[in-house]
């Protein structure tokens, strides 16, 4: 079992038609992923790649029995896709879309608010189960099924850190990627929940980087938490220049060395260990599991 | 975007942001004819860069009549200006801001501003405002008072009170304060604005308010539903590399050391730059290559890089997605190297999609490129190769 994801999560793409929809699309299918049909507004009735495409969400929902849907909308309409998703209570949504407007995130925040849905993103890879469904834009190939909860800001580093995991011998329960925007729906704290109550699940690797304090939230959740699964954190951005700031209000949201020594000050205090270097993550795991058992 | 704070009084008066009479100018003559036509005095003369705590710097100079507002012009304008915010190298003032001085009985601290922790956005106040706030803060004695705003629902007037009372606006000033709370709100929404902040908001015997400092960023990611505001863009002496990146779907920060970087993924760039800091390098850069980056768009990061003197090596380190696959990160690379003809060594790590499709790109585009297996090594070996060349 893998959070979030099952054999039986039915898919439809909210943007079926574009380019990134189409080629992500295809992807998922060979990946084993079972995709049940597209949204395009004024496209409903025509079927693409094989699927059936419906002008709306709830009709796409009500024809299909879909349980997931990935967005690939432009950034202007990002946020009413999300709010159409959220509406019809589609238990998952998934937002590639990258550049969607602040002020959009917030209007989909509290759209979200009270809702039976779950976001993951915007700005984000998605979220990957290997061997049973991916439901985002992954390159796949170096995954393996395996214990190994990855939740994580960075596309990049999470390709990065699954080979690493891999090729220690370990493979991964799911990776998620929380998405790289400041403001985005589920958090690292909510990923870690879902990692800690999930069986098959045996430690989760949280990589994080400066900016927010969306780690240290995380790391208050561990300290109460207390769960019984080793967790290794990689911070990344020690050395990044500082961003200039203008005003008071920008001194809250400082970049560079403070901030992240004082994530990983905060996850340290928690129980977390910290990788020392971002090529030793999967090493730091794999010794973190052998002590645990 | 970071907007002055004259283009910022103008935008928000729209939205009933009581301002002092000003005009902005870019000689010193036009600053002596605008307090010419203000016709009062005092008159504040006020450097227009995109930082804050100028007054302790000497950016904002007081001056009684149009000579002094001249001379005051003369000695800010060309100049650069250092201040707490800047960074060492401060900042050019292009412009100045010729503005009617007022008296205030209290100075308050009021904000709108995004806040990620929250989802959301908040109001922000102090009731000791003023470059005060800088010092209160390091001193770790501000007492900030924050409310939650929605852009949904207006705020409840009863909690609104409540926050104003908390940050000393009472009576005539409270009530002139929740109107313009209203209409900030109102700007922050329609604007897509990601700070507004008035420092100090003036407060005068007469219970009137005055913005007397605006600080204002709108959100880049909005723009494309802004045109109008597009113009408003004033670039910095250190943005215009960044700019130029950002049309070429890049992020780049320039660095002051002899190793450039590429990498795909801000979260693997960073990665990229500690470790090659922990090895005892130098990064001349820091750059990410975004997913939507076409080859052509690479190509002229790389150009960036080859076209900067002080970098010795390049190492690119990339672990190809879903997204960017390594292929087309080296024909970016190859397409700028046989542009600039330069030659300079290139480490690079290839991983994940279409790595081995990679080599065969720098193969056929003759780049004879120094290739490690991992992350670790090729950092390493960055180090050593620019060391040598350095010697």
């Amino acid at each position: 079992m893998a959070i979030l994801l099952d054999k039986n999560t039915r898919v439809i793409c909210q943007g079926i038609t574009g380019w990134a929809g189409t080629h992500h699309v295809t992807q998922m299918m060979e990946y084993g992923t079972k995709v049940v049909g597209g949204v395009r507004p004024g496209k409903g009735g025509r079927s693409h790649l094989n699927l059936p495409v419906f002008d709306t969400v709830s009709a796409a929902r009500d024809e299909t029995g879909a349980n997931a849907s990935i967005i690939f909308v432009p950034p202007a309409s990002a946020a009413a896709a999300m709010i159409e998703a959220i509406e019809a209570e589609i238990p998952l949504v998934v937002t590639v879309t990258e550049r969607v407007p602040q002020l959009d995130m917030i209007r989909v925040r509290e759209a979200l608010a009270g809702s039976r849905t779950r976001l993951v993103g915007a700005n984000s890879q998605g979220v990957l189960a290997p061997g049973v469904a991916k439901l985002g834009v992954m390159a796949t190939g170096s995954e393996r099924p395996g214990g190994v909860g990855i939740v994580s800001r960075s596309a990049s580093l999470t390709s990065e850190v699954v080979a690493q995991v891999s090729d220690a011998g370990l493979g991964q329960s799911t990776t998620v990627g929380v998405g790289g925007d400041p403001i985005h729906g589920l958090s690292m704290r909510d990923c870690l929940e879902l990692f800690f109550a999930d069986p098959e699940t045996e430690g989760v690797v949280l990589i994080g980087e400066i900016g927010g304090f969306e780690e240290q939230e995380a790391a208050e959740f561990i300290r109460e938490a207390k769960p019984s699964k080793p967790i290794v954190a990689l911070i990344v951005g020690a050395h990044a220049p500082a961003e200039r700031r203008m005003g008071h209000a920008g001194a809250l949201a400082i970049g560079g060395a403070a901030a992240a020594s004082a994530k990983i000050a905060a996850l340290e205090q928690a129980g977390v260990r910290i990788a020392p270097s971002a090529g030793l993550v999967g090493r730091t795991m794999a010794d973190a599991l052998a002590k645990t058992h | 975007m970071r907007l002055h704070e004259f283009q910022a009084k103008s935008l928000l008066a729209d939205y009933g942001l009581p301002c002092p009479k000003g005009a902005v100018a870019i000689t010193a003559a036009e600053a002596e004819s605008i307090a010419r036509d203000l016709g009062v005095a005092p008159l504040a003369v006020k450097a227009q860069i995109h930082a804050g705590e100028r007054g302790a710097a000497g950016g904002v100079r007081m001056a009684h009549g149009p000579a002094m507002v001249r001379s005051a012009a003369e000695a800010l304008l060309g100049k650069k200006l250092v201040t707490a915010q800047t960074g060492e190298g401060g900042l050019t003032v292009r412009r100045v801001y010729v503005e009617a001085a007022t008296s205030a009985v209290k100075q308050i601290y009021l904000a709108l501003v995004v806040e990620p922790a929250l989802g959301g956005f908040a109001l922000l106040g102090a009731a000791q405002g003023g470059e005060e706030i800088e010092r209160r803060e390091r001193e770790g004695r501000l007492v900030r008072e924050r409310m939650t705003l929605s852009v949904g629902a207006e705020p409840d007037p009863a909690e609104l009170d409540a926050f104003l009372a908390a940050i000393g606006l009472e009576g005539a000033a409270q009530a002139k304060a929740a109107t313009l709370v209203a209409g900030l709100r109102r700007a922050f929404i329609e604007l897509d604005a990601s700070l507004i902040e008035i420092n100090p908001l003036a407060v005068t015997a007469d219970g009137d308010l005055f913005a007397l400092d605006v600080k204002m960023t709108l959100d880049d990611n909005a723009l494309f539903r802004h045109r109008d505001l597009a113009s408003l863009r004033d670039e910095d002496d250190d943005d215009r590399v960044k700019l130029t990146s950002q049309r070429d779907q890049l992020n780049f920060v320039q660095l002051d050391g002899d190793i450039g970087l590429v990498s795909n993924g801000a979260g693997l760039g960073l990665a990229t730059l500690d470790m090659v800091k922990a090895a005892g390098g130098r990064p001349a850069n820091f750059m990410d290559i975004r997913t939507t980056a076409t080859s052509l768009d690479i190509a002229h990061g790389f150009a960036l890089l080859l076209d900067n003197p002080a970098i010795k090596t390049l190492l690119v380190n990339v672990h190809g997605g879903g997204m960017q696959s390594c292929d087309t990160i080296a024909e970016g690379l190859g397409v700028a190297l046989r542009r600039s003809g330069r030659s300079l060594p290139v480490v690079v790590r290839l991983a994940g999609l279409n790595a081995e499709f990679a080599r065969t790109r720098f193969k056929n585009f003759g780049c004879a490129v120094i290739e490690e297996p991992d992350m670790a090594s090729a950092a390493q070996r960055a180090v050593t190769v620019a060391a040598s060349g350095r010697a």
